[in-house]
């Protein structure tokens, strides 16, 4: 009797250090998930694997190719993706900030109201560990787009000038021009117009 | 690869108006020839590898295209490229710049990035705005063609594929 207690016991034991079995390893999968932006807006991701293609149009949208291309979609919310990418979106730089200029008619003389942007931006500047500087001059659609072309790299350059005298370092400004492709206000071909006629200056 | 990037759906997406205008007011910077970027956050062990050489990455370092950034298991890295796409991975994570080209004038250019392993986000810049089926980001398994807008790329730790 005891023996046949023994036997069980052992039994009993062995059974119970079964090892569990293993659970089901999810292979691993790379993942998208789609995020509105600081407005809410959500723009558009196209995944595409060997075999498959999946637009992601919707706030957190997600995306999860598994063996073979296949896309499994899923739905995340903020939680899980502050969960999964907190440290990835934690160490997103500055948002780059614009400020714009104008010039007083026909000098190379920026307007009252423009003065005291670029003390804003020299404020700006204080704020940011390693900033660049663009400054970007515009025209508007008088004169040939060629002409307009040197004419807004010229804008942007004045204004670069001023900056390095208000004591920002030349080394991390440039300036570029955008010609008529960037009008504030749109208009016909050969229009004047003094919105048009400006620098814009970005932080980042 | 078995379909071409330039079959992208996006071709059938009017372009998003006003996204050009909300990002018009920056551009990208060439303070040196040809760099893509700099690096505007760092947290941890960061390196840069450029050339097979790999250096420690400090908050304004300049990023050249097809430069890797490596992050360890305490580090974090963001970055800004001259179109204003900003880029951030997390830890244990490596980012290949494959491809940068931005003309400050036209917006035209392109961008290719990949995602060996590791988290990024992602908020893009003028490339993806201005110039539909110019940017690309890239995981072992996926090609993801890119149009103004938000997201996160997770590439998890993989044995031998």
């Amino acid at each position: 009797m005891s023996a046949l207690l023994g036997v069980a016991a052992i039994a009993a034991l062995v059974y119970f250090n079964q090892p569990e079995p293993p659970p089901p390893v999810e292979p691993p999968s790379d993942r998208v998930v789609l995020l509105p932006d600081e407005n809410g807006k959500v723009g558009k991701v196209v995944v595409i694997t060997e075999g498959a293609e999946q637009l992601l149009a919707t706030a957190y949208a997600g995306a999860k190719v598994l063996t073979g291309g296949k896309i499994e979609l899923a739905t995340e919310d903020a939680a899980s993706v502050q969960l999964r990418y907190g440290a990835a979106l934690g160490a997103r730089p500055q948002k780059a900030v614009s400020y714009t200029v104008y010039f007083v008619s026909g000098r190379e003389e920026l307007t009252p109201e423009s003065v005291s942007v670029v003390t804003e931006l020299k404020a700006e500047l204080a704020r940011r560990a390693a900033p660049e500087v663009t400054v970007i001059g515009h025209t508007d659609r008088v004169g040939k787009a060629e002409a307009n072309d040197a004419l807004s790299i010229k804008r942007a350059q004045i204004l670069r000038t001023m900056l390095i005298a208000q004591g920002v370092a030349s080394t991390a400004i440039e300036a570029a021009g955008r010609g008529e492709r960037e009008p504030l206000v749109p208009t016909a071909d050969e229009v004047a117009e003094p919105k048009n006629r400006r620098v814009e200056i970005s932080v980042r | 690869m078995s379909k071409s990037l330039n079959a992208s759906p996006f071709a059938r997406f009017p372009s998003l108006a006003g996204l050009g205008l909300t990002f018009a007011l920056a551009a990208g910077s060439a303070l040196a020839a040809g760099e893509a970027g700099m690096i505007k956050t760092a947290k941890g062990s960061v390196l840069i590898e450029r050339g097979g050489q790999r250096t420690v990455a400090v908050i304004g370092d300049r990023v050249m295209p097809s430069d890797t950034l490596v992050t360890g298991a305490d580090g974090s890295v963001g970055i800004t490229l001259r179109d204003n796409t900003r880029l951030s991975a997390g830890p244990n994570s490596v980012l290949s710049l494959d491809k940068f080209a931005f003309d400050s004038t036209t917006y035209a250019g392109e961008l290719d990035a990949s995602v060996k392993k590791g988290t990024l986000s992602v908020i893009s810049g003028k490339l993806a705005s201005s110039s539909p089926g110019t940017v690309r980001f890239r995981t072992p398994t996926s090609t993801l063609g890119i149009r103004g807008t938000e997201f996160v790329i997770e590439v998890p730790e993989r044995g031998a594929r």
